[in-house]
């Protein structure tokens, strides 16, 4: 009895990474061309901006709460650069215009972060609902600012965010390696991400130790909603064209199941941030390893469930039944 | 409503403040669009608004049961994107076939959902998560990644597009069916009373000796069957199984019951007042479009869906401030 | 005999809760149950009722072995009990509380809600009490809600009905409808098995009391022949005259002068459950809030903490006028809150001791946003060591500890902000009795230091013996005061009971 426990909680700790040296494995041994370049760079862009995005979401769980509208703002910030630089001011002065194109979507997309904040933190409303109102909105206002259409340019400047390479391997991968980090020390040395995790393991405590409660849950979603702007300029970069109806389609799913398979909980308490990228791979390799042995897509939505069922399943042995 | 002996409206209006602003909102809406616009009360728009949205009354009551134990669905758009192809592979064997298989592979799904909450202690946020995203990929399975057309020979299509006595769509006379069936059961039976307690109070219900697990699988079985029986209306009211259908359903059916006043955090809650908010939410739509025919101003696609997010804000902020003052009155 | 319990061993994770405890009820007798906390009582019962599966021992219940493995079960099996947390759903009405699961029904399975509401009513009638049965639980007070519970234990029918702490928010009226059903219950035959911190009811209606003390029952008498000091001794395990002599806690310091006047509170109001509330506070000195439950000493503590916005009232602090208006000014300016429920709003189960503890010196701990760790270290291993936490190291998550120890550390999140008022709610509760006995010390040791301390304690002999006054609440209102040395329990119990000035 005693030992199945033990591997079990083993295999829990280290579980995310044993599946992806096992998938890593099977797909460098069975699936062709697997370890080239060119397919690592494929699955790289496109693993990058779920990974982005899920950090984010990680940060908006570990406080307890979710963001539905991760999906509607990186629509709301692709729209919103091309506008920018194709603009007659972006056009005049094309430095300014980049800069602009790249900050301005930014800072929306943190105001809509602490619109949702604001509205769990301050009206109390469960972020399920709170968060719905920019899903359901914020992907129209999109598409009114640019009528619906599709916006396309050239600008390589800008579409360096999403085509460049450092090292041959695509530049958004190194950001989010990049933003990782910032985001894993942020949350192990700063007194916002201490409070961060104390407020999602017991809020009431956290605000009885003078925790800044509030200020902490706006923070998460601003952030959470600053990383989906970029995600949201990183897919219109990579692609030279902003599809308002469609950028970040589903994504909010996406960043929620890579976050839960990274190790994130529901309730709470918990930011595996790297987790999140491990989450995003994992998703993302399952997903290619059946596309390129044949099998249909259909068929990885199906594998998918299953991995958030039995990741969560191990996750929870591994925190054991405490009252 | 707390429970039903003799019905009192003021003590109704008293203890669930919540409830009104959906009937109020409803009521005005309704108020406008007959003093707005011509064809309003029309009965082809009446019969053909109503036909529509039956398909998220359903859910929306099955929604209501799952968040009142204190859980939630999120699988409900995909369960009925996938028994809408089921429906449609049947449909030559006539709705009497069609519909019960179809309600019986979204009871399936209700269960399975049922056995990974209570018997795995998955959490319901991911379970169904899990579910949405599996049914949806087993909806393409099934059907190829195509729609499927359904058998307009049979019967099938009657359901969705006709009337009983040529006055009220089949469509709601069924939805009118359920709702009855279970506003009795969650007033009237100790079933419905334990879902009810297990929300107000799980680790209370379970010292009180009430059957938890029962109320539980109970209530995401029937948000399955629910969005089994939406597929048959998607199928027949459309002529085809869809299985990329039902994307936001689940959101929307959230957020009816929402609206409706009942706590997200489950333990109060009325069947009613959740009907009247899916009513609410897609007159909202149903107003817009009017507003469009008019021809005065128009209202794109895109505005709808920024008026309706609006919408739903503004409804929230009333929401919370009822629930503020309520809290103060009552002992701190 | 009714029941027998024999052997009965429950460890929680390798630490025994319960070890080898025996328990034998007669039928047709109230049998009361006492320990300190911590001594195994509430384990025991849960062990009974089917709450926790017990490691090894025997169970006869009615003469046949039993083995509930639910609450259900045993309610089902003729054992119902009433909790001191009032296991009761407030979103629902009283008659769905009392009924619940045993509707009247018609044709077999719809409720006949005139029917249930009737026999509600007739029950609480029984109780002297008349209320709007269709009304949610929760707006009624505390004391009505543990009268429905006993209601609903009572509508049962059951044989052996368990009160655990029944009269913890009743008053002296109230208590006698009590006692009237416990009677009443008796000459019907059901037993009733009687957990109570207030050794003098016992007295009243309790034949015969079962000891416990470390996790084992130690005694069993015939109520009449024990004095109350002697059943104090077999609970502490100690001599009864060197109770009498030295008292039962760690807590009497033999009240030296106190400083000057840390804290004035006047006609402080908060909302329904706190309307005037009164306090000083000097330095070196504990000021005991006396009080049923319910009566608003937690308010009290809330809104010097600034947790609850004041309505009226004025607060001075070191003869400044003050507005508390959150917890966090409320730490700057120098006030400590322990509070009642530490698994509720005190300990995050998923971080460390380290990271619990510093919780809130956080702001002091750190330049800029960030925590400087060396010092955080050094200054946690200081309180851990000079605390005496057992603990594997400060890396530990919190919720591995003992009960006893996470609440050394709680306290150490508090004493680490060097605060001149320490309010102190159950600094006891759920403790064992080695480590209450180090927490009273460590009480003790900072009033002689000069820090102010409000405390809040269940436990009576804590305020009465080491109280240098007594704050009385009732219904919100500061209502007496008492003075040591001189105060006894029975004082105490009497200014409770009857909550007015006076009409003792």
């Amino acid at each position: 009895m005693k030992r199945s426990t033990f591997s079990l909680k083993r295999a829990s700790k280290h579980g995310g990474l044993i599946a992806l040296v096992i998938l890593l494995l099977f797909n460098i041994l069975v699936t062709p061309n697997f370890f080239q370049l060119q397919t690592l760079s494929v699955n790289i862009s496109q693993v990058a901006t779920i990974a982005i995005v899920a950090m984010g979401m990680t940060l908006v769980i570990a406080t307890g709460g979710i963001d539905l509208s991760v999906g509607a703002v990186m629509a709301l910030s692709g729209a919103l650069a091309p506008l920018i630089f194709g603009s007659q001011f972006g056009i005049d002065y094309p430095v300014l215009g980049l800069i602009a194109a790249l900050c301005i979507p930014m800072i929306v997309a943190m105001l809509c972060g602490w619109f949702n904040g604001a509205i769990v933190a301050y009206i109390g409303v469960q972020p399920i609902i709170a968060t719905l109102i920019l899903f359901i909105s914020g992907r129209g206002i999109a598409q009114v600012l640019t009528n619906g259409n599709l916006q396309t340019f050239q600008n390589p400047a800008f579409s360096y965010l999403g085509t460049g390479k450092i090292l041959g391997l695509p530049f958004q991968g190194w950001l989010a390696l990049a933003i990782a980090a910032i985001l894993a020390l942020v949350i192990s040395r700063t007194t916002f991400g201490r409070y961060l995790l104390a407020v999602g393991g017991n809020e009431r405590a956290a605000s009885l130790s003078g925790g800044p409660v509030r200020k902490v849950k706006i923070g998460a979603y601003i952030i959470c909603s600053a990383l989906a702007g970029l995600a949201g300029l990183i897919v219109v970069a990579i692609n030279s064209a902003s599809d308002a109806a469609r950028n970040g389609e589903l994504m909010e799913l996406d960043a929620i199941a890579a976050a839960v398979v990274g190790g994130a909980l529901l309730q709470g308490g918990r930011a595996p941030v790297f987790g999140a990228i491990l989450g995003a791979v994992i998703i993302q390799l399952v997903k290619y390893t059946l596309l390129a042995n044949g099998i249909e897509d259909e068929y990885a939505l199906i594998a998918k469930a299953l991995i958030i069922l039995a990741a969560v399943y191990l996750q929870m042995g591994r925190r054991g039944k405490h009252a | 409503m707390l429970d039903a002996g003799s019905f009192d409206l003021r003590r109704y209006i008293s203890r669930n403040p919540q409830s009104i602003a959906v009937w109020i909102a409803l009521l005005a809406l309704v108020i406008f669009g007959l003093i707005r616009y011509d064809n309003f009360g029309g009965a082809y728009n009446i019969t053909a608004f109503l036909n529509y949205n039956a398909m998220f009354i359903i859910i929306s009551m099955g929604m209501c049961f799952v968040i009142l134990t204190g859980g939630i669905d999120l699988s409900v758009g995909s369960v009925a994107a996938f028994t809408s192809v089921i429906a449609a592979y049947l449909s030559p064997h006539g709705i009497e076939i069609a519909l019960p298989c179809a309600v019986l592979a979204g009871l399936v799904f209700g269960m399975l959902n049922a056995c990974c909450i209570i018997y795995l202690g998955i959490p319901p946020f991911i379970a169904t998560l899990a579910t949405m995203i599996g049914a949806k990929g087993g909806a393409l399975v099934i059907s190829g990644a195509q729609t499927v057309a359904v058998d307009w020979g049979s019967n099938f299509t009657k359901l969705g597009m006709e009337k009983a006595f040529s006055v009220f769509p089949w469509t709601i006379v069924v939805v009118a069916a359920v709702a009855l069936l279970l506003w009795v059961v969650l007033e009237k039976t100790t079933l419905g009373r334990t879902v009810l307690a297990v929300g107000g109070g799980e680790d209370a219900s379970v010292m009180m000796g009430l059957k938890v697990n029962r109320a539980k699988f109970f209530a995401y079985a029937l948000s399955g069957g629910c969005a089994g029986l939406a597929g048959v209306f998607l199928a027949s009211g459309f002529g085809a199984g869809q299985p990329l259908e039902g994307i936001g359903w689940e959101l929307s059916a959230i957020a009816a019951v929402v609206v409706g006043g009942t706590l997200l955090t489950g333990g109060m809650g009325s069947l009613p007042a959740t009907i009247a908010g899916a009513l609410l939410l897609g007159l909202v739509f149903n107003l817009l479009n009017f507003e469009n025919g008019k021809g005065v101003v128009s209202i794109s696609a895109y505005w709808q869906m920024v008026i309706r997010g609006a919408f739903l804000f503004v409804v929230i902020l009333f929401q919370a401030r009822v629930m503020k003052s309520r809290s103060q009155r009552v002992a701190g | 005999m009714l029941l027998s319990m024999s052997g009965i061993v429950k460890n929680f994770g390798g630490v025994p809760a319960v070890s080898n405890t025996t328990l034998e009820l007669q039928a047709g007798e109230v049998h009361a149950l006492i320990g300190q906390n911590g001594a195994g009582k509430s384990t025991l019962i849960k062990v009974l009722t089917g709450i926790y599966e017990r490691d090894s021992g025997e169970v006869l219940f009615e003469d046949s072995p039993c083995n509930f493995q639910s609450p259900g079960e045993a309610q089902v099996g003729g054992i119902a009990t009433i909790y001191q947390e009032l296991n009761l759903v407030p979103l629902r009405s009283v008659t769905e509380n009392v009924m619940m699961g045993y509707e009247p029904k018609r044709f077999g399975c719809f409720i006949d809600w005139n029917e249930a509401h009737k026999r509600t009513r007739d029950i609480l009638a029984r109780f002297d009490i008349d209320i709007d049965v269709t009304e949610q639980l929760g707006k009624f007070s505390t004391a009505i809600q543990q009268l429905v519970a006993i209601a609903r234990a009572v509508s049962l029918e059951a044989r052996l009905v368990i009160m655990d702490e029944p009269t913890s928010s009743l008053d002296a009226s109230e208590i006698e409808t009590l006692f009237g059903v416990v009677r009443d219950l008796r000459s019907s035959g059901v037993t009733v098995l009687y957990v109570s911190h207030f050794l003098e009811e016992l007295y009243e209606i309790c034949d015969r009391v079962t000891v416990m003390r470390d996790g084992q029952s130690v005694a069993v008498h015939e109520i009449q022949n024990k004095s109350k000091l002697e059943l104090i001794g077999d609970m502490l395990g100690r001599d009864a005259d060197e109770i009498e002599k030295e008292g039962m806690t760690q807590l009497g310091h033999g009240f030296v002068d106190t400083g000057e006047l840390l804290l004035e509170a006047v006609n402080i109001s908060t909302g329904q459950r706190l309307k005037n509330f009164n306090l000083s506070l000097h330095r070196g000195e504990i000021v005991g809030l006396g009080g049923l439950l319910g009566a608003g000493r937690t308010e009290a503590a809330r809104a010097l903490f600034g947790i609850d916005p004041l309505i009226t009232g004025k607060l001075r602090v070191s003869n400044q006028d003050w507005t508390p208006l959150s917890p966090r000014e409320a730490i700057e300016k120098g006030f400590a809150f322990l509070t009642e429920d530490r698994k509720v709003e005190g300990i995050i189960p998923d971080m460390s001791v380290r990271e619990n503890l510093t919780l809130a010196l956080l702001p002091v701990l750190s330049r800029g946003g960030q925590i400087d760790r060396a010092r955080e270290k050094e200054i946690v291993q200081k309180y851990i060591s000079d605390l005496g936490i057992k603990t594997a190291g400060m890396e530990q998550p919190i919720r591995e500890l003992s009960g006893g120890n996470q609440q050394k550390v709680l306290l150490a999140r508090w004493l680490i902000t060097n605060p001149a008022i320490l309010i102190l709610d159950e600094p006891t509760r759920g403790v064992d009795v080695g480590a209450k006995r180090e927490i009273q010390l460590i009480i003790r040791d900072l009033v002689e230091k000069g820090v102010g301390v409000i405390l809040i304690s269940s436990e009576f002999e804590e305020i009465v013996e080491g109280a240098n006054r007594i704050i009385v609440l009732h219904e919100g209102e500061s209502v007496t005061e008492l003075t040591n040395p001189g105060i006894t329990e029975t004082a105490l119990i009497n200014a409770l009971a009857h909550g007015h000035v006076g009409a003792a």
